[in-house]
C-alpha cells in the first residue's frame, strides 16, 4: 500500500527538485550578470556626472586654459578642436564609405563583396593606437602636427563603420523597388542614385551619427598626430589643435586636483554628447528598419 | 514599323540617352570600385608603413626582440617579452572574467528577459561599449583604482595571499585595475554578439527540448550552447582582440611597471600601453623604431585574431544557412 502511494505521488522527486534548483540558480546568475553590466554603466555615468558637474561654468566653455599658476580658465580650445577634427573626418569618411557600400551591395560579385566586408571588418578591428602610429609615420614625421592629419586618422576609424552600416541598410532596400526602377527603363546608376540611396538616406545618416560618436571619443589615433597642449582657439585645420579626449588624457596625468576636476567636466561633456547621439541614432535606426521591413 | 522609332530625331535622342546611361553606369561602377580598392590599399598601406617604420629596430634586434626582456633606453637595448607577458596576462584574465558574464548576459537577453525590458537592457549594455576608453580610464584611475586598492585588494591578500596572483601589497593602479577596465570594455562586445547568436537558434529545437521535459537551463546547455559553440568562440576571440589592442585606458591604470610576474596588484605594461606612453617622448630613433616594432607585433596579433574570428563567423553563418 505504502509503496504504491509513493509511486503515484504528485510531490517532486529529489532529482526533479535538484534540476529545478539548478535551473533557478542559473536564471539568477544570468539575471545578475545583466544587472551588473547595467549597474557598471550607471556607476560610471554617475561618477562622471557627480564629479564633472561642479566644474561646468560659462568660463569653462568659452575660455582657454589658464596659464601656469593662475586659477580658472576653460577648455574652449579642446571643444573647438574636437569639432574641427570630427567634422573634417566625417567629410572624408562619409563619401568614401557610402561609395564602398554601393559597390559592395550593387556592383560586386559575391566573392569580391565578401572579401571587401572582411577587409572592412579587419580594418575596424585594428587597435586604434596602430592607426595613430601609421598616420604619424605617414603624415607627421618631418612636417609637423596639424588638425587635418588628426582628421585623417579619425576618418580611418570611421570608414569601416560608415561603409558597413550603409551596406547593411542598402541590403534592406526591397529588391522590388530596384526592379521597378529598372523595369521602367532606368539605368543602373539612375536606379542607385535616384531610388536606392534616397530610400536608405535615413539609415545612412544614423550609421554616420554612430560613427561620429565613436570618433569623438577616440584618443589613441590623435595622441601623436595633433597637439597635446595647443592653447589657442583655432578653426584652421592646418594648425595643430587640442581635442576633448586628448585633453582628458593629459589632465588625468596631472597631480593637480583642479586639473582632475576639469578632466571630469570634459568627460561629462563628452559622454553626454556620445550617449545622446547614440541613443537618438539607435532609436531612429529601429524606427527606420521597421518601416523598411514592413 | 513604329511611328516613334521612324523619326530620326527621336532615335538620336534615344541613342544619346543610351550613351549617357552607359557612361553613367561605367562612371558609378568605376568610382565605387576605386573607393573599395582604396580600402584594400589602406589596410595594406598600414601594414607596410608600420613594418617600414619598424625596420631599423627589426634589422638591429631581429626576432630576438620578441624574446628579449628589458626596456633600457640608456643603453638602447630593447625587448618585447615583458610587454608581451603583460598583454597576455591582462587580456586573458579579462577574457576569463568576461566570457561567462557575456554568455550569461546573452542568455538573459535572449531567453529570460521579459519582452518589455529586453530592448532597454540590450541597449544599455551596448551603451557601455560607447563610453570612450579615455573616460573609462579616468574612472579607473580615480574611482575604481582607489576603491579596489583600499577594499578589495587587502581582502584578497589577507584571504588568498598564498596564490601568487594576490601575493603583494595593494596599490591604486596596477594589473588588476587594467584587467577590470578591460573586462568592462570586452563584455558589451561579446554579449551583443552572443545575444544575436542565441536569438537565432531555431525555435523548434528549443521547444523540442522543453517538450521533452527539460528545464530552461537544460535546454540552454543541451541545445542553445552546443548549437552556437563556434559562434560564441568567435565572439570571445573578437573580445580578446579588443583587449589586446586597447592602449589609452590601460596606460592610465596599469602604472607603467616592468618585469615578468604573476602578481595582480603590482604595476605592469602592455604592448599598446607602452606605445601610447612613450612614443612622443622617445629619446632616440632606435627607441622610436623599437616602439613601432611593438606596434608591428600588435598588428600581427590583431590581424590573426580578427581574420580568424571573421572566418569562423562567416563559415558558421554559411553552414547554418545551408542547413536550414
Amino acid at each position: 500500500m505504502a509503496a504504491d502511494a509513493g509511486r503515484y505521488t504528485l510531490t517532486l522527486s529529489r532529482r526533479t527538485k535538484r534540476r529545478k534548483a539548478v535551473n533557478l540558480l542559473m536564471q539568477g546568475i544570468a539575471t545578475l550578470a545583466a544587472l551588473s553590466a547595467v549597474a557598471v554603466l550607471a556607476l560610471v555615468i554617475a561618477s562622471v556626472a557627480e564629479r564633472g558637474a561642479g566644474a561646468l561654468s560659462w568660463d569653462f566653455f568659452t575660455k582657454t586654459a589658464a596659464t601656469f599658476g593662475e586659477s580658472g580658465g576653460g577648455v574652449a580650445n579642446a571643444l573647438v578642436g574636437s569639432l574641427v577634427l570630427v567634422a573634417l573626418a566625417t567629410a572624408m569618411a562619409l563619401p568614401v564609405g557610402v561609395l564602398i557600400a554601393i559597390y559592395v551591395s550593387e556592383f560586386a560579385k559575391p566573392r569580391i563583396a565578401d572579401a571587401s566586408k572582411l577587409v572592412l571588418d579587419v580594418l575596424n578591428g585594428l587597435p586604434s593606437i596602430i592607426i595613430g602610429v601609421f598616420v604619424y609615420g605617414l603624415l607627421v614625421v618631418g612636417s609637423g602636427q596639424a588638425a587635418w592629419k588628426g582628421s585623417f586618422a579619425l576618418a580611418i576609424i570611421m570608414l569601416p563603420l560608415v561603409a558597413r552600416s550603409t551596406q547593411e541598410v542598402l541590403a534592406l532596400v526591397p529588391a522590388t523597388l530596384r526592379e521597378g526602377a529598372l523595369a521602367l527603363g532606368a539605368s543602373r546608376w539612375r536606379t542607385v542614385l535616384g531610388v536606392v540611396l534616397p530610400t536608405s538616406l535615413g539609415g545612412i545618416l544614423t550609421g554616420t551619427v554612430l560613427a561620429v560618436a565613436r570618433a569623438a571619443g577616440e584618443t589613441a589615433p590623435l595622441l601623436f598626430v595633433t597637439s597635446i597642449a595647443a592653447n589657442t582657439v583655432t578653426w584652421d585645420p592646418r594648425q595643430p589643435v587640442l581635442s576633448i579626449p586628448v585633453d582628458i588624457f593629459a589632465l588625468s596625468e596631472s597631480p593637480d586636483p583642479a586639473d582632475h576636476a576639469r578632466a571630469w567636466a570634459l568627460a561629462l561633456v563628452l559622454i553626454s554628447f556620445i550617449l545622446v547621439a547614440s541613443l537618438t541614432a539607435r532609436a531612429a535606426l529601429v524606427r527606420y528598419r521597421s518601416r523598411l521591413e514592413r | 514599323m513604329n511611328a516613334v522609332t521612324s523619326t530620326p530625331a527621336a532615335a538620336a535622342v534615344r541613342s544619346r540617352r543610351r550613351l549617357g546611361d552607359r557612361f553613367g553606369d561605367l562612371a558609378l561602377h568605376g568610382l565605387t570600385a576605386a573607393a573599395t580598392l582604396a580600402a584594400f590599399a589602406l589596410l595594406g598601406g598600414i601594414a607596410w608603413k608600420i613594418f617600414d617604420l619598424a625596420h631599423p629596430a627589426i634589422s638591429r634586434f631581429g626576432l630576438g626582440f620578441v624574446t628579449h626582456q628589458g626596456w633600457d633606453a640608456i643603453h638602447n637595448k630593447f625587448g618585447a617579452l615583458d610587454l608581451i607577458w603583460g598583454t597576455a596576462l591582462t587580456s586573458f584574465l579579462a577574457l576569463l572574467i568576461a566570457a561567462p558574464v557575456s554568455i550569461a548576459i546573452g542568455l538573459y537577453l535572449s531567453e529570460l528577459a521579459p519582452r518589455g525590458i529586453r530592448l532597454v537592457i540590450a541597449t544599455l549594455v551596448e551603451l557601455l561599449a560607447a563610453i570612450p576608453s579615455v573616460v573609462l580610464g579616468l574612472w579607473g584611475i580615480l574611482v575604481l583604482g582607489p576603491f579596489v586598492g583600499k577594499h578589495v585588494e587587502p581582502w584578497l591578500h589577507a584571504h588568498l595571499g598564498f596564490i601568487p596572483l594576490f601575493d603583494s601589497s595593494a596599490e591604486n593602479s596596477g594589473i588588476l585595475i587594467a584587467v577590470l577596465v578591460l573586462t568592462i570594455m570586452v563584455v558589451p562586445i561579446c554579449s551583443s554578439i552572443c545575444r544575436e547568436l542565441f536569438t537565432n537558434v531555431p525555435t523548434e529545437l528549443e521547444e523540442g527540448a522543453l517538450a521533452l521535459g527539460a528545464t530552461r537551463w537544460e535546454m540552454v546547455r543541451g541545445v542553445v550552447l552546443p548549437y552556437t559553440r563556434t559562434g560564441v568562440s568567435a565572439a570571445l576571440i573578437l573580445g580578446l582582440g579588443r583587449a589586446v589592442g586597447e592602449a589609452i585606458a590601460v596606460t592610465m591604470v596599469i602604472g607603467a611597471g616592468y618585469g615578468i610576474h604573476w602578481s595582480l596588484f603590482r604595476t605592469g605594461d602592455t604592448l599598446a600601453s607602452k606605445i601610447a606612453a612613450q612614443y612622443q617622448g622617445a629619446a632616440s630613433n632606435i627607441q622610436l623604431a623599437s616602439l613601432v616594432y611593438l606596434a608591428a607585433i600588435l598588428l600581427v596579433i590583431s590581424l590573426l585574431v580578427n581574420i580568424a574570428a571573421q572566418v569562423i563567423v562567416r563559415r558558421f553563418s554559411h553552414q547554418r544557412l545551408a542547413g536550414s
